[in-house]
């Protein structure tokens, strides 16, 4: 990766077509962000913030502009390449934990090493220690549904970083749990950031948009606000 | 993704939802039993067949009066009386028919009446020479059989079917006893055991009697040396063939015959016996398969509508292995792979099902099952087919998700 920038988006645009009604997502986004840095993206609902994430996330393709994800161009990739960016460079912590519920919780973090083929001595260790470094190292065999809101967001934490990723996509991580459990797994992302990894992270609450370092505002389908904090966290 | 993983997801899927799997394999479970059983039962039979025709002579040519061929004029009036008992011994010449093992030739009459005392059996009397017991390969349960000194002598002697026997003289050993033929007494010397019966007659109702005795008092006629077949073994299966070809040489030599579509004679083997039964058997066999190869479609349309149904629930499941880093191809195939475990699951139970009914039904049914390897590895063959073939379509519906409206699903 080097200097190169983790995210650079140049003049995005993302138009659907639903029939006569054409509906512009995206109106020209550009933005990018270094390696290590720990963004929030805020907005309200309707204002792009779902497409953007799409499409950082490489679920999805721009209509228009350029996306380079890490130095490489994906804004014009198959299904077949996204879906191994997505597994090589991404890793993703969803609001409503996306979890296995019949696979033990290190099997769920073994779930993207094994789409990377990684031999499964590797995996168990590399997904071991993941989990180790949620806290998480008592509860490897145990099911989601063996497992609270918080620490089930926490071993969907612990599967986003196994595959050592360029990216830690963060959509509404929060968005399901009580305040304990909140200020854990912000706790968490804060851990992250520290040990250097790039943390995107896109929410509504401004209370944990404030945990960022770099706050970028969208609205109607363009960045608004984009402003660094003088001191992070 | 490895085949293993992929192998482990399948088998993960398919535990996840016991009584589901278990239900739509026992689709494909009933259509491979009923496979395994239908062509084991077909098999069975054509087996019983032909090993009862072999245990009567599976060597056996059998030589009639009449040319097999239908075409054309044949002239000349009583073609029942070309063949002799000088052709008969003409066959058994080791010289002209090296490969015939045995000759025995046949006069024989339906519809005679037996008498024993106030007891009266109507059954066939077959007049023929001793090694009519060799070359129809019988034995006898008790007494003797028939001796060149009875041939010579006309003598009144016979042997009895076992069949002929019991109802004539029920328990008792007849050996020794007499019955009434054509209101001449013939001491019973022998018994036949029983053979069953071919595709035409009872072969365990019947009166043999010297063919001499058989021409002079039963059948009577023109012709003293007429015979109406003549039974010839080949020394072995394999010089069927041989044989087939020198009794042919010999009676057309004697009869004068120079082509083939003037013969007064025709020959036929048991093979051909065999072969017509093998093929009424065999319709019977494919019609029951094509009712298994049904049921085994809708075994299949039923694991189609469970893998949609499982493609469905779990949309989610597929966005999230999509958005991990699953490739359309990844997840086709594990989805195929749960469709062909399924199939193979129901194949294993099926075939599992199938021998055991093939242990079993023979207790309960007179029938012989035979289970043959080749088929049950091929049962199992279209049962996994069967999962794969009706698992394309929701496999290739899995595969064609959108990771983000798949995530986004409830």
């Amino acid at each position: 990766m080097g200097t190169e920038p983790v995210i650079e988006l140049l003049d995005v645009r993302k138009v659907y077509e639903m029939g006569a009604v054409r509906v512009e997502a995206l109106r020209g986004v550009s933005l990018r962000i270094e390696q290590g840095e720990y963004v929030a993206i805020m907005g309200p609902s309707g204002s792009g913030k779902s497409t953007l994430m799409h499409i950082l996330g490489c679920l999805d393709v721009p209509t228009g502009g350029t996306y380079h994800l890490a130095g490489e161009d994906v804004s014009t990739m198959d299904d077949v390449e996204l879906a191994e960016v997505r597994n090589r460079r991404i890793g993703f912590v969803f609001q409503q934990f996306n979890l296995l519920p019949s696979l033990s919780a290190l099997r769920n973090v073994e779930l993207p090493l094994s789409y990377a083929a990684v031999d499964r001595a590797t995996r168990h260790r590399r997904a071991r220690e993941a989990l180790g470094r949620v806290g998480l190292a008592e509860r490897l065999d145990h099911r989601p549904g063996e497992l609270s809101g918080g620490q089930q967001q926490r071993v969907a934490v612990a599967r986003a970083v196994a595959t050592d990723p360029a990216l830690i996509l963060a959509d509404e991580p929060t968005g399901n749990l009580d305040s304990t459990a909140t200020a854990d797994v912000l706790a968490l992302f804060d851990e992250l950031h520290q040990a250097g990894r790039t943390v995107v992270l896109i929410t509504h609450e401004a209370e944990v948009a404030a945990r960022a370092a770099r706050v970028v505002r969208i609205r109607d389908g363009a960045i608004v606000d984009d402003r660094t904090a003088a001191v992070a966290s | 993704m490895t085949w293993a993983d992929v192998l482990r997801n399948g088998w993960d899927a398919i535990r996840n939802h016991k009584l589901r799997s278990a239900l739509t394999s026992l689709g494909i479970l009933i259509g491979i039993a009923a496979v395994v059983l239908t062509v084991g039962l077909g098999q069975g039979a054509q087996k019983q067949v032909a090993d009862r025709l072999s245990a009567l002579g599976g060597n056996l040519l059998i030589v009639s009066p009449g040319s097999s061929t239908t075409s054309g004029v044949r002239g000349g009036f009583g073609s029942a009386s070309t063949l002799t008992t000088a052709d008969a011994d003409a066959i058994s010449s080791k010289e002209a028919a090296p490969d015939v093992a045995g000759v025995a030739p046949v006069l024989q009459s339906n519809d005679q009446s037996l008498v024993n005392g106030s007891t009266n059996w109507t059954t066939t009397v077959v007049g023929t020479t001793p090694s009519w017991l060799s070359v129809r390969g019988r034995q006898l349960s008790s007494g003797r059989f028939l001796t060149a000194a009875d041939a010579k002598d006309a003598a009144a002697v016979t042997v009895l079917a076992s069949d002929t026997a019991r109802e004539l003289f029920g328990p008792l050993n007849p050996v020794g006893q007499s019955v009434t033929i054509n209101d001449v007494p013939y001491e019973v010397v022998g018994v036949l055991t029983s053979a069953g019966s071919d595709s035409t007659t009872n072969l365990d109702d019947q009166a043999i009697v010297p063919l001499s005795t058989a021409s002079q008092r039963i059948v009577g006629g023109t012709s003293r040396t007429a015979v109406q077949t003549i039974y010839v073994k080949a020394s072995s299966p394999s010089r069927l063939g041989a044989a087939y070809q020198e009794t042919d040489a010999v009676l057309a030599y004697r009869h004068g015959i120079t082509s083939s579509s003037a013969a007064d004679f025709s020959i036929t083997t048991q093979q051909s016996v065999i072969s017509t039964t093998s093929s009424v058997n065999s319709t019977l066999t494919n019609l029951l398969i094509g009712v298994a190869a049904l049921s085994l479609i809708v075994g299949g349309i039923g694991v189609m509508n469970i893998m949609l149904v499982s493609v469905k629930e779990r949309t989610r499941e597929i966005g999230l292995r999509k958005a991990l880093g699953g490739t359309p191809a990844i997840i086709r195939r594990q989805f195929l792979c749960e469709a062909s475990m399924l199939g193979l699951t129901g194949g294993l139970l099926g075939v599992a099902t199938g021998v055991a009914g093939a242990i079993t039904l023979p207790h309960f049914l007179s029938e012989p099952v035979t289970l043959s390897v080749p088929w049950i590895c091929i049962a199992i063959a279209v049962a996994i087919a069967i999962g794969i073939g009706f698992g394309v379509y929701p496999a290739a519906r899995a595969a064609r998700l959108s990771p983000i409206d798949a995530l986004r699903s409830e």
